[in-house]
């Protein structure tokens, strides 16, 4: 067996595994960390596949912001040490048959399907060749997305703002409650 | 046995993507509700890399959707722990069940 197909089959099982742990586990810290596995798992995918930019944003956003703050949200809401309740075994069985059910059913789709895989591995996927098209104008350019995505960033970060700022005016002037609802 | 393919990355990220849904249908935590959101994100992301790869390699495109959507997510998760700490507190819990009413 060739070593890259060895790889690819390791990531697979890092990522399915963590993230079947991830979902299944009892303490809430844990299944964040196994979510951090399995996102780093699937940045060794895109590796895997030679996209190494992408999987470099996947580590700097997902890795490094997003399980972060997932983490600090965990620290800011829950006792430390305590578990999470125990789920009814009823809804579990039914959600593991129903997950079960649409996993078969869309394998079948999908092993059914024929993709017309294209061969010809011409893949310019460099770090370059993305920035170059996309902050183009031309046809196949990018710029219009991604001035809409900075302006959703920045919106994002004022109802950040926003969303936290409100209860603490309320909260830290005595007295107010009165004139703010 | 074959060389991974297009095939081999769909059924890891279909099973990636169920994987969530069926997080989603057992958590009742918020905060384990927006990490199942994230593995079904990063399964729609996968699949899009991998079309790129193999169905059109000469062009962008899903890289490109991929970057948005990694965008959009993160953008996403912080308004979404935004809503959750305050939501805790004003209610003291993070749990679905006691979050019922929508008004502050």
């Amino acid at each position: 067996m060739p070593f890259s197909q060895v790889i690819f089959y390791l990531l697979a099982v890092l990522t399915l595994g963590s993230a079947l742990l991830a979902v299944t586990s009892r303490q809430i810290f844990r299944a964040a960390i196994y979510l951090l596995f399995s996102l780093i798992g699937i940045a060794g995918i895109y590796f895997w596949l030679q996209y190494e930019f992408i999987a470099a944003v996947q580590i700097v956003v997902y890795v490094g912001g997003i399980v972060v703050l997932i983490i600090f949200s965990i620290f800011l809401t829950q006792q430390a040490g305590e578990q999470l309740p125990k789920q009814k075994i009823v809804r579990k069985l039914f959600s593991a048959l129903a997950v079960f059910c649409g996993f078969a059913l869309v394998l079948i789709q999908v092993l059914n399907h024929d993709f017309g895989v294209n061969d010809s591995m011409v893949n310019d996927a460099s770090v370059a060749t993305i920035g170059r098209q996309l902050l183009d104008v031309d046809k196949s350019g990018m710029a219009l997305p991604f001035e809409v995505i900075s302006i959703l960033l920045l919106a994002a970060m004022i109802g950040c703002i926003v969303i936290a700022m409100r209860n603490r005016t309320v909260e830290s002037i005595p007295g107010s409650e009165t004139q703010t609802n | 046995m074959q060389e991974p393919g297009l095939y081999h990355i769909l059924i890891v990220s279909t099973a990636l993507f169920f994987i969530g849904v069926y997080g989603f249908f057992t958590r009742r935590n918020l905060v384990t509700l927006l990490m199942s959101t994230e593995l079904i994100l990063n399964s729609v992301n996968l699949n899009f890399v991998a079309f790129n790869k193999y169905l059109w390699p000469g062009r962008l495109d899903g890289v490109f959707f991929a970057i948005f959507i990694i965008a959009i997510a993160a953008a996403e998760v912080a308004v979404a722990i935004a809503i959750i700490i305050n939501l805790y507190r004003s209610h003291k819990s993070i749990d679905v069940e006691k979050a019922e009413e929508m008004k502050y």
